[in-house]
């Protein structure tokens, strides 16, 4: 199975990197996000609590922009029953969880050091925590927006219920991943960070392991 | 391969498409699924193929002599479809080497070109096969049907776009096919019905 899944991953980053579909929306939605924001402040003084808010919100949204295209792709070329033929549903779902954790991952690491170059007020206190912070948010993404996109890809108003269920299924992790944040921001002290990395990590346990028993049932007729 | 339907019924939503489908398929057997447009033929063919789930009855598959369970049946099945959409961004060689990967198959040194020269498709085309004519895009289908050299291959409407030699290229394979494993296929053509030893006729709902 993880010889399939990683097969699988292969493809959907060679295919990726040959249509650009989610890449160059996300860097797009990005860049010119963050050039609002920072035009928008010039001038303003904002406390680190809302620019970590606003840090998660380009987070999010920039996953609601790119991330369920692992699964839309598929069903928009019509090769999702082409994969079924190929492949068991668990590798299948295994190798989209790792090219949207790749693409997340990346997508994160982006908007943190544009961040970091663009807003100079925001400094931060703790950067192994910010970090571990930023690593786990982005595997909770992955995880939650990877079996909302197998759900969702199928249904005609795709692009409206991508966001509107992930935000639900996401609160939680954007809940503890801005506790945690604010915490490596503004405190130096770790310990104050592990109730909300207990947390980030039980729910990125939870969200995969409930998706690895509902994608069979998503991923059939 | 030994194929069992038991009562199978499907509908989608509350419309019936087709209801108490019963037949066996037996090794070395090319077996026919006929009906009028709309009847269910591909329906009761992604059913066999393990694509669609049945409303009600069951689906029984056996290899030499032991059960195959669903989610196994991937492995031992070739689909073939006019509908079935193959990475369209890669190139043939590119679609074949992925379908061989993610197979878990290890293709010896020239196996892809001679793949492509068996259904008479060129080897040295490096562009994405969304260049192709819908006829060599149906012989990339049959490819990827044969490429793992399943014990069961499912043929809908094989020969649709295709000209004479891929016709050639069809029944070859389904006659190589037939000493393999067993042939479905779900066709009205005339072609298709004299290669088959047996038909059923689906009696759908239109």
């Amino acid at each position: 199975m993880l010889r399939q899944a990683f097969a699988i991953f292969a493809k959907d980053l060679a295919s990726e990197l040959r249509t650009r579909y989610a890449i160059n929306a996300l860097l797009m939605f990005v860049v010119v996000t963050l050039a609002v924001i920072m035009f928008s402040l010039v001038g303003e003084t904002l406390s680190s609590g809302a620019l970590t808010g606003m840090l998660w919100v380009v987070m999010f949204f920039a996953a609601m922009s790119g991330l369920s295209r692992s699964f839309v792709a598929e069903e928009e070329r019509g090769t999702t029953m082409t994969l079924q033929l190929l492949a068991t549903p668990m590798a299948v779902y295994l190798g989209k969880l790792l090219f949207n954790l790749l693409l997340v991952v990346a997508l994160n690491v982006f908007i943190v050091l544009l961040f970091l170059l663009t807003m100079d007020q925001f400094t931060v206190l703790q950067p192994d925590l910010f970090w571990t912070v930023m690593l786990l948010g982005s595997l909770g993404i992955a995880a939650a927006t990877a079996i909302i996109a197998a759900i969702i890809a199928r249904a005609n108003t795709k692009g409206t219920l991508f966001p509107v269920l992930s935000f639900p299924v996401l609160l939680p992790l954007l809940m503890a991943g801005i506790s945690a944040t604010k915490i490596a921001v503004e405190e130096p002290v770790w310990d104050n960070a592990w109730p909300e990395l207990q947390m980030l990590a039980s729910y990125i346990v939870v969200v995969t392991t409930v998706s690895f028993l509902l994608f069979d049932f998503v991923w059939k007729d | 391969m030994h194929v069992t339907a038991e009562a199978v019924s499907r509908r989608f939503n509350r419309r019936p498409v087709f209801a108490d489908v019963s037949f066996t398929v037996s090794p070395g057997e090319v077996f026919g699924i006929v009906g009028r447009n709309g009847s269910g033929k591909s329906t009761l063919l992604r059913i066999v193929g393990g694509l669609l789930s049945p409303s009600s009855g069951t689906m029984r598959y056996s290899l030499n002599g032991t059960d195959v369970e669903g989610e196994k049946l991937h492995r031992h099945i070739g689909y073939v479809a006019p509908y079935l959409v193959l990475y369209e961004e890669f190139s043939a060689a590119e679609n074949l080497a992925l379908y061989a990967r993610i197979r878990g198959r290890r293709l010896p040194d020239g196996a892809i070109e001679a793949l492509l020269e068996r259904v008479g498709l060129p080897t040295d085309r490096t562009d994405p096969i969304r260049a192709f004519s819908s006829g060599m895009k149906q012989r990339m289908r049959l490819l990827f049907a044969i490429l793992h050299e399943p014990p069961l291959l499912l043929l809908d409407e094989p020969i649709s776009n295709l000209d004479v030699d891929g016709m050639t290229v069809v029944y070859d394979i389904v006659e190589e096919y037939r000493r393999r494993g067993a042939v479905i296929i779900a066709t009205n053509d005339a072609e298709d019905i004299a290669r088959c030893d047996r038909t059923f006729r689906v009696e759908g709902h239109l």
